[in-house]
């Protein structure tokens, strides 16, 4: 029996907007260090996206309800891997997050983040009903806590918030209800005195500095205080490519990653950034409406998982650029340099196109 | 494969379309975030941008050495480090200064200050907070830049002076401009440039200094740098070749050691002063980094005045010295016969009043001629002289000869002196010219004031047949002026032979004689005070007489002249006189190839006691008390202290 559809049913806008915002952020980091020892990233960004082109196709070939059906083994495949990071794990900037793959440190939390995914829309689908039960939403909330919290073990708050959306999205959309929210929300506020004390010190100087950043100017308050000269000093216009002195001085902390969209303020402008992020907001609705095409529930919280996980990098990463939110690590999907999030990003848009190419297929 | 998805319910497509207008709302509250920062505070972005991102640091040129006529360095300039203080960021600076001040060992009030007073100047300026940076502060600085990003080192030179107050008036000294030279300078001088305060410094300051470099270099987040965008290169200034030469000055600063006065030594024939010295005298060497405002206070209420150039400065009466332009009058106007002479008995009377000779109750002149009136400084001669002439031709002899007005040298804020004239009381005094003031000023006291180097400049002229170089201190100077005020040849080779006489001929300066050399001159002890007000308040050492002489050679057409003054002296002869036979030895010496050592040894102690003949060393004074000088025409302490007798 034929699974899929030809070709023709690849969501080719979404291909488009991928593409186009790739390009945008390949340029940048072009822009951001090719004068510095940094050069030729873009070049092997290039080979991230091609990589992950590679896997976004071979990704949709399989069905999804394959992979869903597989849901239970991912999901302790899952838990086992951040476990042995936590062990074994290579220590970088003092965190462990990278395990050696294929001569390449890969960071297991990003497998792990697509992993929820699929788990959470398996979890979701059986639910069957419009309304959630309570126990479900505990269930849910079990199956997304253990992860996260050997996230937050290697620690890796910014990968672990990520695991939230993911599950509010899908609780929202299997339907919670509202008492339940509200039992949430104050057990949450109760739980925010213990998780301070959780933290590690730098995140609690991430969270103090982005209260009172007039503290700490040339510290994690500077970084943010950079991101923001960067961007406002861009102007409408920017100061064109390879211009932006705050980027090519070095004053945009990872101006290739994390603050790409700083680096990109500068240079473009205003002009840039709403490009840029009218391009985000095309794709992210892409991805809604995608969900809202799929062929079952199973698969709408597949790519709903997809989208909350992506919405959420773009805003907790743009914020952060502007200095509404702290600094969380959190890349910018797509244009920010690095290995781990490009290919998850790729990855996780395969679960989509297996989604979309399989709508019409019984 | 499994059919858990099959009895799937519909989509929750109400809840979507939710999600959807959610992402919406987020990407406008994103963007109206970038359009507040970069279309409505961008200028303000862009000012911390261009601020932030690149510092700006000063190469400081070094200022010009200034050398003597052989090329020997007399100033110049050593590096050193300066702090600076990074005043961009307040909050910052308010939280690391007590550290600052504990780090570099300054007072925190004293820091406090500092920035308080820099508070008008742009942020981004840095001030210099320690001038001279320890090995212990560089550490410092070194060690704290990630903690307290707000030192900088500047690397500046310092002015090196021969110490002891070599020169010191004539090279002046350096400091940081004032608002009003910088306001004065077009633009050319900004706020903390180096510049020359007083002196040849002053002078010559816009060839001794260069013109300052700038840095502009990349600092990352913790202030280190790393980078260099461009570098202007600092402009070196030029070295001034001066006149001066080192031996003689060596010679003259070691002739006035431990005494107060002056030495200027001119080279009459083409106005090139070979040495000048006074004393005492401050070691710029001590304000070079910063003048303490004790310490300036210090040197300002010091009683001896050192700041004063009293080479250029002190106007004093000059006393017998000026009875060459008497001579000069004399024998040029013809007023009075040449065959004139007069008997001396030690004193005369004057309208009604007695004036004594220097002589009196010693010895007595007795007939003395023009020749002799010279040799011997006889005051009675110029007594009768002075009556005869009358104080205008006085005083237009006095002025043509040079006095009362500046000599033109280059150096800042020399003085007048001053040449009385009945015009003079006319104006200032608003009352006539009384004929006893005429008695006074023909022996070089009353209102009558010079500078030592008017003096060897008047003499020099003199001697060269009433030919005045404009005394300079520049080598190899463009256009020297001059100034001619014709003296027949009858008139210079008699007072000439007359100033020969004084060392030659038993005069009052015979301790000035060198073999084979013909130093000729004119001494002089000029009243400091009125005699009564001597005889009031007793005679202390205060009111001693300050000594001059004025020596030359050869004794037509000179090439060297030496004006010697040495304050509460007494004797100008005795005193003065081997101060300027020494420096004219010198001289001689090293022009005809003799070790300098032969002479700085031999020059270093006077012995004033010795061999010399007490009546030589005494000295005229008149007994007419001058009017009292109004305080709007005194221009010093020192010269208030002195000019008047």
């Amino acid at each position: 029996m034929r699974d899929s559809q030809g070709v023709r049913e690849y969501d080719w806008w979404l291909l488009a907007l991928v593409f186009t915002i790739c390009g945008i952020g390949i340029l940048e980091i072009y822009s951001a260090t090719h004068a510095s020892h940094f050069a030729g990233m873009h070049t092997r960004q290039i080979w991230w996206v091609v990589v992950g082109t590679i896997l976004l196709f071979a990704f949709s070939r399989f069905n999804y309800h394959t992979i869903l059906d597989q849901a239970p083994i991912l999901y302790l495949v899952g838990v086992l891997a951040l476990g042995s990071v936590l062990m074994v794990g290579h220590t970088r900037f003092g965190a462990k997050r990278w395990i050696p793959v294929l001569g390449q440190f890969l960071q297991v939390s990003e497998l792990v983040k697509l992993i929820i995914i699929i788990v959470l829309a398996r979890f979701f689908s059986d639910v069957r009903t419009d309304r959630l039960s309570l126990a479900d939403l505990i269930k849910a909330g079990v199956l997304c806590g253990l992860p996260l919290g050997l996230i937050l073990l290697q620690p890796d708050l910014g990968t672990a918030m990520v695991l939230l959306p993911m599950l509010v999205v899908g609780v929202f959309l299997a339907g919670i209800e509202w008492k339940h929210v509200l039992a949430v929300v104050l057990l949450a506020l109760m739980m925010l005195p213990v998780g301070w004390h959780v933290l590690k010190p730098y995140q609690k100087e991430r969270i103090t500095t982005f209260l009172h950043p007039e503290d700490d100017p040339k510290g994690s308050g500077y970084q943010i205080l950079q991101s923001k000269i960067a961007v406002g000093s861009g102007g409408f216009r920017g100061k064109g490519l390879g211009n932006g002195s705050q980027n090519q001085l070095g004053f945009v902390p990872v101006r290739y990653s994390d603050f790409i969209l700083a680096a990109l303020a500068e240079e473009f402008g205003f002009a840039g950034v709403f490009t840029t992020l009218v391009l985000y907001m095309a794709l992210l609705l892409r991805l809604v409406q995608n969900a809202q095409r799929a062929k079952d529930r199973a698969g709408m919280f597949l790519v709903m998982g997809v989208a909350a996980a992506l919405s959420f990098h773009v805003l907790v990463n743009v914020a952060m650029v502007i200095g509404y939110m702290p600094v969380t690590g959190i890349p910018l999907p797509l244009m920010s340099y690095g290995g781990s999030a490009t290919l998850f990003v790729f990855l996780s848009l395969g679960l989509v196109m297996n989604v979309r190419i399989r709508r019409f297929v019984n | 494969m499994s059919y858990w998805f099959k009895t799937d319910h519909k989509m929750p497509h109400t809840r979507l379309s939710i999600v959807s207008y959610s992402i919406a709302v987020m990407m406008v509250l994103l963007l109206s975030g970038f359009w507040k920062l970069q279309i409505i505070d961008s200028e303000h972005y862009n000012q911390l941008a261009e601020r932030n991102s690149i510092r700006s640091i000063p190469i400081i040129a070094p200022r010009g050495n200034m050398l003597d006529r052989e090329g020997r360095v007399l100033v110049d300039s050593y590096p050193s480090f300066s702090v600076l203080l990074l005043r961009d960021d307040p909050a910052l600076l308010d939280h690391g200064l007590p550290q600052i001040a504990e780090g570099l060992s300054i007072s925190i009030d004293d820091l406090r200050q500092q920035v308080e007073s820099a508070r008008p100047l742009p942020k981004f300026q840095p001030i210099v907070i320690k001038p001279e940076a320890s090995k212990a502060d560089i550490a410092f600085i070194e060690s704290h830049r990630a903690d307290i990003p707000l030192l900088e080192m500047l690397m500046v030179h310092r002015r090196r002076y021969i110490p002891g107050g070599f020169m010191a008036h004539a090279s002046g000294y350096v400091g940081e401009v004032s608002e009003q030279q910088v306001e004065n300078s077009n633009g050319r001088l900004r706020p903390g440039d180096i510049v020359g305060k007083t002196g040849l410094e002053k002078q010559y300051n816009d060839t001794l200094m260069g013109v300052d470099g700038m840095r502009r270099a990349i600092v990352n987040s913790v202030g280190r740098e790393v980078g260099r965008l461009t570098e202007t290169e600092a402009i070196p200034g030029k070295p001034v070749q001066l006149t001066i030469d080192y031996d003689l000055q060596a010679a003259a600063e070691q002739a006035l050691q431990g005494r107060k006065g002056s030495i200027v030594v001119l080279n009459p024939r083409n106005g090139e002063v070979l040495a000048m010295a006074s004393r005492p005298a401050p070691d710029p060497n001590e304000f070079a980094v910063r003048i303490q405002r004790d310490q300036w206070q210090r040197l300002n209420d010091d009683p001896d005045v050192p700041l004063l150039n009293r080479s250029i400065q002190a106007q004093l009466a000059p006393g017998s010295v000026f009875k060459i332009i008497m001579a000069t009058a004399m024998l040029e106007s013809k007023a009075v016969p040449e065959s004139m002479t007069v008997f001396c008995p030690g004193y005369a009377e004057f309208y009604g009043r007695q004036f004594k000779c220097w002589v009196f109750g010693k010895t007595t002149h007795g007939l003395v001629d023009f020749h002799k009136a010279i040799v011997q400084s006889c005051d009675i001669f110029f007594y009768n002289l002075g009556k005869r002439l009358g104080i205008d031709r006085i005083s237009y002899y006095a002025s043509h000869l040079g006095l009362g007005k500046r000599t033109g040298i280059d150096l800042p804020a020399e003085e007048n002196g001053l040449v009385p004239s009945e015009e003079w009381v006319n104006r200032v005094y608003h009352r006539k010219w009384y004929p006893g003031e005429t008695i006074s000023v023909a022996v070089g006291q009353g209102a009558v004031t010079a500078t030592p180097l008017q003096l060897a400049r008047m003499i020099g002229g003199v001697a060269m047949g009433g030919i005045f170089k404009r005394p300079h201190l520049l080598k190899d100077a463009k256009n020297v002026g001059e100034e001619r005020f014709a003296i027949s040849e009858d008139t210079t080779e008699k007072v000439t032979q007359g100033m020969w006489g004084v060392v030659n001929e038993g005069g009052t300066a015979s301790s000035a004689k060198l073999p084979g050399i013909e130093m000729s001159g004119k001494s002089g002890s000029a009243q400091v005070i009125g005699y009564d007000t001597r005889n009031k308040v007793g005679k202390k050492k205060k009111f001693k007489d300050n000594a001059w002489f004025v020596g030359y050679a050869p004794r037509r057409d000179p090439e060297i002249v030496v004006a010697v003054l040495v304050e509460e002296g007494e004797h100008g002869g005795a005193v003065g006189g081997p101060m300027a036979r020494d420096i004219v030895k010198a001289y001689y010496d090293k022009k005809n190839g003799k070790l300098q050592q032969q002479y700085t040894a031999q020059n270093k102690q006077y012995d004033l006691s010795s061999g010399l003949p007490q009546a030589n060393v005494l000295q005229p004074r008149a007994f007419l008390k001058p009017p009292e000088v109004p305080a709007d025409v005194r221009p010093s302490r020192a010269e208030r202290a002195s000019a008047s007798q």
